[in-house]
């Protein structure tokens, strides 16, 4: 279980998170919406503690990682996955040397074990043959996939997703959607999702959190986000350009 | 009013300038004590020895090759008119030790080398690549900063004693086929007033150039924000602070030297 008490987080002057409050079940996929620049990618760092937060706490199967040193920090991580926004692999190695980062740095495994695991890891992800190509080689919706071969092969209980479908066409997107759905229900983990895609969202998840001004301010399965009545929610995920987000901002604002 | 915004202004830049020193001093005893801890990854050690040391050879010798030619040209001048000419290899010999070799090679590396680094690390920050290695349980200052750091501090010296030798011929080509001072004479004064003391105080300055260019550079990569302006700027950044910093500390040691050795 992953519980966020109270998280506040200042960067230059601006406070990004006020107080966010949320409780996340083991097993299920939390989706976390909002608008661009809210804050959601900082709460996600926020999990697996390169962030830490001015004042709060982080629990991890009751442990506070927020009171963490490195080291504990480091072997707790080993039971994360993270996918990022624009996959961050290490362009300087190959995609076998990528996906099997954590293998090679972190555990005895001897290296055919090892190519097994990332062959298999890559599998899953639909990629065959990719394995000593360079990221720079591959497209944007191939560098996501690798991303998510790297962070399922260290076979990780919690797997955190930083806009997943962000810059991939809408095929793609889809493909991406089936395997968030698929690893979760073959691996049995626990996975965070941060997007502003609401097709994505109501397609992967069994709960979803609308975070808006730092704080959560709704939450519920993708049926009553459907049908909320609050009115920021509602202008979110019809995509309106006017109403209560909006209202009193620049023009040049909403864009 | 006025004065109070430059009395602000004064105080933020102040404050910049003690976060930055901090910062640079915190990564500097991070690196030493990370060097210490195995594994040691060597495979990563000797990549970057290749790239500091071995492809920026051409460019060193270039340098203190033309450098010891125009030191020999330059003292001929004066020499000449008070018949001093055969002093010219001595003097090429002590400045090229004590003082050019080391720092001329310290500046080019820290133009070709300390550059590439920052753009690197700045570049893989801003796109997330230091995040990830965190969250893959990875020091990021043992994985980047290490190799680095030590292949800077090994390969910095030896760069400077193969620029020391060269821009010795230099002087020499100079002294022996234009100025017609006998070949053995020019070797005898150069190898004469040289002291071991010479050596050690040009290598000793070379370790301290090599720190300042592996920690500045990589601290400027760490700190890097805002795509490919900012790793444009840190760069720029990186490699200005890391030319001052060379030449105030090779002022520093030579009087410390100067003090020292009276």
């Amino acid at each position: 279980m992953i519980d966020a008490i109270n998280l506040c987080k200042t960067f230059s002057g601006k406070q990004v998170l006020k107080g966010l409050n949320l409780m996340i079940d083991t097993g299920i996929t939390q989706v976390i919406i909002g608008r661009s620049g809210c804050g959601k990618s900082v709460f996600l760092k926020h999990i697996i503690g390169i962030v830490r937060p001015d004042s709060g706490q982080v629990i991890i199967d009751g442990k506070d990682i927020t009171k963490m040193t490195s080291k504990e920090l480091n072997k707790l991580r080993l039971s994360f996955g993270m996918l990022f926004q624009a996959a961050a692999l290490f362009d300087s190695l190959t995609v076998a040397e990528n996906v099997g980062f954590n293998l090679i740095e972190h555990t005895d495994l001897d290296k055919i074990t090892i190519y097994k695991r990332v062959k298999e890891a890559l599998s899953l992800v639909g990629l065959y043959g990719a394995e000593d190509l360079m990221p720079s080689e591959l497209s944007g919706g191939m560098q996501k996939r690798v991303g998510l071969a790297r962070a399922i092969c260290i076979r990780p209980k919690i797997i955190l997703y930083d806009e997943p479908t962000t810059g991939v066409d809408p095929i793609m997107a889809d493909a991406i959607n089936d395997l968030i759905r698929m690893l979760h229900d073959r691996l049995e983990v626990t996975s965070v999702v941060v997007t502003h895609d609401m097709v994505s969202a109501y397609k992967i998840a069994s709960d979803i959190a609308m975070l808006y001004d730092g704080r959560i301010i709704q939450r519920g399965s993708p049926e009553e986000i459907k049908n909320t009545n609050d009115p920021i929610v509602k202008q979110f995920i019809s995509g309106a350009s006017k109403g209560p987000i909006t209202d009193g901002q620049h023009s040049d604002h909403k864009i | 009013m006025n004065h109070e915004y430059i009395y602000k202004r004064f105080l933020a830049r102040l404050a910049s300038l003690l976060h930055y020193t901090g910062g640079v001093v915190v990564l500097f005893l991070e690196a030493v004590f990370w060097a210490f801890i195995p594994p040691y990854r060597k495979r990563q050690i000797i990549e970057q020895m290749y790239k500091v040391g071995v492809n920026s050879l051409p460019i060193v010798l270039l340098t203190s090759l033309f450098t010891g030619m125009v030191l020999a040209l330059q003292s001929a001048y004066q020499m000449q008119r008070i018949s001093a000419q055969m002093y010219i290899a001595s003097l090429v010999a002590l400045s090229m030790m004590r003082e050019l070799g080391p720092v001329l090679t310290a500046l080019v590396v820290a133009g070709r080398v300390g550059a590439a680094i920052t753009a690197e690390l700045g570049t893989m920050k801003v796109t997330e690549q230091i995040d990830a290695l965190e969250t893959l349980a990875t020091n990021p200052v043992k994985y980047l900063v290490v190799p680095r750091f030590a292949a800077l501090v090994i390969m910095l010296p030896l760069l400077t004693v193969y620029a020391v030798f060269i821009g010795i011929i230099g002087g020499y080509i100079v002294g022996v086929f234009k100025l017609h001072i006998g070949s053995s004479m020019y070797i005898n004064m150069t190898t004469n007033p040289l002291g071991i003391k010479d050596l050690y105080t040009g290598l000793l300055k070379s370790v301290v150039f090599a720190i300042i260019i592996a920690i500045v550079s990589c601290y400027d990569g760490f700190r890097t924000s805002g795509g490919a302006e900012g790793v444009g700027r840190s760069t720029t950044h990186s490699v200005v602070t890391s030319f001052i910093l060379i030449i105030a500390a090779d002022c520093l040691f030579t009087a410390l030297f100067y003090f020292i050795g009276r």
